[in-house]
C-alpha cells in the first residue's frame, strides 16, 4: 500500500462492524446441529423396536464388540484390498484408453461401440455372469469393481482430451514438440482437471461396486456383513459397516479433492479470482 | 532471408472435405530481408493469419513454397517462432514455466533454461512475476510472457499474429514501443499481422496491404519514417498522416 492509499484509508476510516454475524459461527452451528440430531435419535430411537432401528449408544456398543472380536477389521481389510486392486486397474486402463480414444480418431472408431455399449449396460446386470466366470472369490469382485470404475474415468479422460483446444497443440508444434512431447506436455496437463474429476467419480462408483458384489456373493467383506446382520435382525451391528462405508466414502473423496488441488492448482485459483 | 513464392491455399467446406470453400491465399509472392520489420495489413478474412501460419509451418500450402535462408519450410523449425493473438500461454504453468517451455522442449538443462528465461523476463519487464499463473496477471503482461518465450529461442524470424489485438489501447501503445526497443537490440526479422493502419505504420519498415476473396497482396508500402520512433511524436509527423491516407486508399481500392 502506498502513502496516498494509506491516507485515503485513514480518512475513510471504516469502523469494524459490531454485532452477531452468522458467518463467524458456522463451525459451531454445524457441530451443534449434528449433536442435536444424535440426541434426538438417541431419545426416540430407544422407543422403536430394535429390530427396525437402533440408536447411537447401542451402535457404539456393537462397534466396540465387533472391533474386539477382530471380525470387523478382517472383513474390512478384505474389502479394501479387493477395492484397491480393482480401482487402480480401472484407473490405469481407463486413463490409457481415454487418452488413446481422445487423441486418435481411429482408436475412437474402433473402440467406441464396445465402450458405449458396456457403459450403457447397468453393471449389476453383469454380476451373475461374472460370478459364473470367476466364482465367489476375490477375482469376481475385482472384476466388478474394475468395471464400475473403468467407464467414469475413461469417459472423462476422453472428453478432457477432446476439449484440449487446437491452439494449445499449436503452441507445442511451434516450439518443435513431437507427438510424444505434445502428449506429455500439452494434452495430459490440459486434460488433467477432467481426468481427476473422472477419478473422483470412479472412486465412488467402485465403492458401490465392491459392496454390490459382496452382497451378491455374501461370503466375505463389508457387503457380506450387511447381509448377515440384516438377515439376523442385528440392526445395531448393521449400522457399523454402514457408518464405516459412509466415512470411507467421505475420506476418499476428500483425498482425491486434495490430490486434484495439488496436481491442478491453476484451476483452483481460477475459480477464486 | 524469407521468400514466399507463388503461394496459394484453399480451405474446404467443413462438412465436405472434397468441396473447395474459400481461396484463402492466391499467388502470394513476398520477400523479406534480414532484420526487416514487415506488417501484413488487411481486413478479416484476407488470409494474413493463414499466410503467417504457413510460414510458421503449422499449415501446409497447396501451391508454391516458402523458403527460409534458402530452405523450404515444411514444418515448424527453430529458425522461426510465433507469438499468438490470444497469448498462447499454458494455464498450468507459471510465468517462468511458460517462458521455459520452448527451451524445455529443446532439451536445455533445467538450471540453464531458468537463467535464460529470467533474463528474457527481465527484458520484457516482468521480473518478480516468475511464480504467478497466467490468469493472475493482466492481458498485457501475459503477452509479454508470450514475447519473452518466443525470444528465448532466439529465432531468426519472429512471427506475430495480431499480438496486441486482445489488449486495451493504452497497453497496446506501450507494448508497441517496447517491442520496437527489444527489436532494436536484436537481429530478428519480424513479420507482424495486424488490422490497425496506425500500428502497421508505427512499427514497420514496409506495410504489405492484403485484400480478401481471394486473399492476395494488393500493394507494398515503404515506411520511410526515421527510427527510433518512440522518441518524439511520430504519429504527428506529416509523413505519418500521408502514409495513413495512402494505405487507407489502398485498402479500399
Amino acid at each position: 500500500m502506498n502513502a496516498l492509499e494509506e491516507q485515503a484509508l485513514a480518512e475513510i476510516s471504516l469502523s469494524p462492524s459490531k454485532g452477531f454475524r452468522v458467518t463467524d459461527y458456522l463451525g459451531l452451528l454445524r457441530a451443534s446441529s449434528v449433536i442435536l440430531l444424535l440426541i434426538v435419535w438417541e431419545v426416540f430411537g430407544r422407543d422403536v423396536n430394535p429390530l427396525f432401528l437402533s440408536y447411537p449408544t447401542a451402535i457404539a456398543r456393537a462397534c466396540v464388540q465387533l472391533l474386539i472380536s477382530g471380525e470387523f477389521q478382517r472383513q474390512a481389510l478384505g474389502s479394501l484390498e479387493v477395492y484397491a486392486v480393482g480401482l487402480v486397474s480401472s484407473l490405469v486402463l481407463g486413463i490409457f484408453l481415454g487418452l488413446l480414444m481422445g487423441r486418435y480418431r481411429l482408436a475412437e472408431y474402433l473402440l467406441d461401440p464396445y465402450v458405449y455399449a458396456l457403459d450403457a449396460t447397468p453393471r449389476v446386470a453383469l454380476i451373475p455372469l461374472l460370478l459364473l466366470w470367476f466364482g465367489l472369490g476375490a477375482p469376481a469382485k475385482i472384476a466388478i469393481v474394475f468395471l464400475s470404475g473403468l467407464f467414469p474415468v475413461l469417459m472423462n479422460t476422453f472428453s478432457g482430451v477432446r476439449t484440449v483446444s487446437a491452439s494449445l497443440v499449436d503452441i507445442g508444434r511451434v516450439y518443435g514438440a513431437g507427438e510424444a512431447k505434445i502428449f506429455t506436455k500439452i494434452i495430459v496437463p490440459a486434460a488433467l482437471p477432467f481426468i481427476m474429476a473422472g477419478v473422483r467419480l470412479a472412486v465412488g462408483r467402485a465403492l458401490i461396486g465392491i459392496i454390490t458384489a459382496e452382497m451378491f456373493t455374501a461370503v466375505t467383506g463389508m457387503g457380506a456383513l450387511l447381509i448377515r446382520y440384516s438377515s439376523a435382525f442385528a440392526t445395531d451391528k448393521f449400522f457399523v459397516p454402514v457408518i464405516f462405508l459412509a466415512l470411507l466414502g467421505v475420506i476418499l473423496s476428500r483425498a482425491v479433492e486434495l490430490l486434484q488441488r495439488r496436481l491442478a492448482p491453476w484451476k483452483e485459483t481460477e475459480g477464486a479470482l | 532471408m524469407l521468400e514466399v513464392r507463388h503461394l496459394s491455399k484453399v480451405f474446404f467446406e467443413q462438412n465436405d472435405s472434397r468441396k473447395p470453400g474459400l481461396v484463402a491465399l492466391y499467388d502470394i509472392c513476398l520477400t523479406v530481408r534480414k532484420k526487416e520489420f514487415v506488417c501484413l495489413l488487411g481486413p478479416s478474412g484476407c488470409g494474413k493469419t493463414t499466410l503467417i501460419r504457413i510460414v510458421a509451418g503449422l499449415l501446409p500450402a497447396d501451391r508454391g513454397e516458402v523458403l527460409v535462408n534458402g530452405n523450404p519450410v515444411t514444418s515448424p523449425g527453430r529458425d522461426r517462432c510465433m507469438v499468438f493473438q490470444q497469448f498462447g500461454l499454458l494455464p498450468w504453468r507459471t510465468v517462468l514455466g511458460n517462458v521455459e517451455f520452448g527451451l524445455e522442449i529443446e532439451g536445455v538443462p533445467r538450471e540453464e533454461r531458468r537463467d535464460i528465461s529470467r533474463k528474457y523476463l527481465e527484458l520484457v519487464g516482468l521480473n518478480g512475476f516468475e511464480d504467478y499463473y497466467p490468469h493472475q496477471i493482466s492481458g498485457g503482461m501475459q503477452q509479454r510472457v508470450g514475447i519473452a518465450r518466443a525470444l528465448s529461442k532466439k529465432p531468426d524470424i519472429l512471427l506475430m499474429d495480431e499480438p496486441f489485438g486482445a489488449v486495451d489501447a493504452q497497453t497496446r501503445e506501450q507494448l508497441q514501443e517496447e517491442l520496437l526497443k527489444i527489436w532494436a537490440k536484436t537481429d530478428t526479422t519480424v513479420i507482424f499481422v495486424t488490422h490497425s493502419i496506425d500500428e502497421s505504420i508505427y512499427l514497420s519498415d514496409r506495410v504489405v496491404v492484403m485484400h480478401s476473396r481471394p486473399g492476395r497482396i494488393k500493394e507494398e508500402v515503404l515506411v520511410d519514417l526515421p527510427r527510433p520512433r518512440w522518441e518524439g511524436d511520430v504519429k504527428a509527423d506529416p509523413r505519418f498522416a500521408r502514409l495513413r491516407t495512402d494505405i487507407r486508399e489502398s485498402l479500399r481500392g
